[in-house]
């Protein structure tokens, strides 16, 4: 039976997300450095995700590597600000530890280091890698009868990477069915509109045609987030949640606007998001 | 008088299954590549443990390295061109920044690929995998060195480097007395007058250039490093402290590989004369691998002219 969510959950949740997009322009801020928009439009799936669908350290009782977790891999590593802040939410680590993002000798790199911080299951910010690893962890997990989902997080511009078509493949030939990915479709990447820079064409129908199945939701709309995973979860095939978000997702002047991809926030404009975000 | 001369390929296929019974752990890639790498071995026995991705070397890579964070053991097979080239980065970001247990085993490095030419000659493997952290780099020189370095990768935990020759090679080390040391060069032949060091397809060639030399009064050392990284300083400081005089030999470009790595051991500790014998800053080219090795100056005979003129 697939799971439902109730209207005071997603009260919560619309919480959580504005807590995470607080902490996320914060660390960003105080690092000098940082990338706010893929962070932003990444936050509601992230949080959804990690509170209420996926299988993880659940209450802290179990050990964050617990045998049967399900996996996530951060594909669009640079999104590195919204997972710190949604793992230290989870009780992954303490959250004053967010603070130290990006500043010498931290556990919270600019993009994620397995070696660095544990629950990070392998280290990321090279852009096309991801649904490959998510493939050889399906493999493995297959090998093992073990039934773990494995979440794998995109963005639209990595999809300009070959090599993610090369796991699209892969994914399909072999039936990887507890692979879901996301993509996350904020139509923007650092150069400009995803369609300017290099054309993706119809998303949907690629990945149709590679041999998954598709759900296409609004990125920010939680009882949709939380269903469509929900019922990914029964997918007979690998299956693709393309996700429509915007980048910046949260602070008016950010949104939409390809020029804060990977730019800090100065003191006014900090204050004037945190404001915002009220 | 010639002697037989054995698969090294086969014998890594071989391993494989031999491993792959002891261990279900293990399991096997290829990219579209496996009857020439010999994991088809693997795939007949264990065909639920291979996974052929088609000929998609970054898919290859960083699928090995999903299958290792869940716990498995992968042996990655390609031709060392693809498997270092195409995939560099794979290897560098998502193996060894994440220091995962991956183990890529290519075939099919050096000029003795032969016939198919430039293309398919991988002259920079050594170099390229080299320059990244936490990677261990194996060139084997024989059967028993080769089954004895791919059984050593399957029980250390981290990632592994092993190129593999496609040339049959005659034995040069004995099976019952020979045991693999990852921190330890071996000094096959001892000598006076100058160390040649070298590992992999061009040991054999060192070893009879050595006799060679003899017989023009030349006493060589010859020293087999098949593990290029770590690098065992020692051994290579002490022969340079009694000849002083090194001579790398490599089927590779004298450009980041072996020859690179001993003048870096030495330049450092113990300033000597060293000559780098390789593929010089150029591609290869068709031929058949014993004349490539002639032609590059490879073999015995020609490493005898070329240290003879060096020393004179």
């Amino acid at each position: 039976m697939i799971n439902q969510i109730n209207e005071k959950e997603i009260e919560e949740i619309k919480l959580t997300s504005k807590k995470i997009r607080k902490e996320i322009l914060m660390m960003i801020h105080n690092a000098k450095s940082g990338h706010p928009g893929g962070s932003l439009s990444s936050v509601d799936i992230l949080n959804v995700l990690f509170t209420k669908c996926m299988k993880h350290y659940p209450d802290g009782k179990n050990n964050i590597n617990y045998e049967n977790r399900d996996r996530f891999i951060l594909s669009k590593g640079h999104a590195s600000a919204s997972l710190y802040a949604i793992m230290a939410h989870c009780g992954y680590f303490k959250e004053e530890e967010l603070m130290t993002f990006r500043l010498l000798g931290s556990k919270l790199q600019g993009h994620p280091s397995n070696t660095r911080l544990e629950g990070i299951e392998v280290s990321t910010g090279s852009l096309g890698q991801g649904l490959s690893i998510a493939c050889g962890m399906a493999l493995g997990l297959r090998l093992d009868r073990k039934d773990s989902k494995i979440y794998v997080y995109m963005g639209d511009g990595e999809l300009d990477e070959g090599s993610v078509w090369e796991a699209a493949m892969n994914a399909a030939h072999y039936n990887l069915k507890n692979i879901i990915a996301f993509i996350d479709k904020n139509k923007l990447q650092i150069d400009g509109k995803t369609d300017q820079v290099m054309s993706l064409g119809n998303i949907s129908e690629k990945f149709k045609s590679f041999g998954w199945n598709v759900f296409e939701i609004d990125g920010h709309n939680i009882e949709q987030i939380y269903n469509t995973i929900e019922k990914a979860k029964f997918s007979d095939k690998p299956c693709v949640i393309i996700a429509d978000t915007i980048k910046g997702k949260g602070v008016s002047f950010m949104e939409n606007n390809a020029s804060w991809h990977g730019k800090a926030p100065n003191d006014e404009q900090l204050q004037e998001a945190l404001k915002e975000l009220e | 008088m010639q002697q037989e001369c054995k698969s090294v390929r086969n014998a890594y296929g071989k391993t494989l299954v031999e491993l792959g019974k002891l261990n279900k752990n293990i399991v096997v890639l290829d990219a579209d590549l496996s009857c020439s790498t010999q994991t088809q071995q693997f795939a007949k026995e264990f065909p639920e443990r291979f996974f052929n991705v088609g000929i998609a070397e970054q898919d290859l890579m960083t699928t090995a390295a999903g299958l290792a964070c869940v716990g498995k053991i992968p042996f990655v097979s390609t031709f060392a061109m693809f498997a270092t080239g195409r995939a560099w980065e794979q290897i560098r970001n998502t193996i060894c920044y994440s220091n995962l247990n991956v183990k890529i085993a290519a075939t099919h490095g050096g000029i003795t690929v032969g016939e198919d030419g430039a293309s398919h000659q991988s002259l920079e493997d050594i170099s390229i995998m080299r320059s990244i952290p936490n990677i261990m780099i194996i060139v084997p020189a024989d059967e028993t060195e080769t089954i004895q370095a791919v059984k050593y990768a399957a029980q250390y935990n981290g990632p592994v480097y092993i190129r593999i020759a496609r040339t049959n090679l005659p034995d040069i080390f004995n099976e019952k007395e020979y045991k693999f040391n990852p921190y330890k060069a071996i000094t096959l032949k001892e000598g006076r007058d100058i160390t040649i060091i070298t590992n992999g397809e061009t040991l054999i060639e060192a070893l009879e250039c050595a006799k060679m030399l003899k017989e023009k009064g030349v006493d060589a050392e010859v020293i087999n490093m098949p593990v290029v990284k770590p690098i065992d300083s020692d051994t290579v400081i002490n022969s340079a402290k009694k000849t002083k005089r090194i001579i790398t030999v490599e089927n590779h470009s004298i450009i980041g590989g072996l020859g690179s790595a001993i003048c870096e051991v030495l330049s450092e500790n113990y300033p000597v004369k060293v000559t780098r014998i390789g593929i010089n800053d150029e591609f290869g080219q068709s031929g058949k691998a014993k004349e490539l090795m002639a032609y590059y100056g490879l073999n015995a005979q020609e490493l005898t002219k070329k240290i003879m003129g060096l020393i004179k």
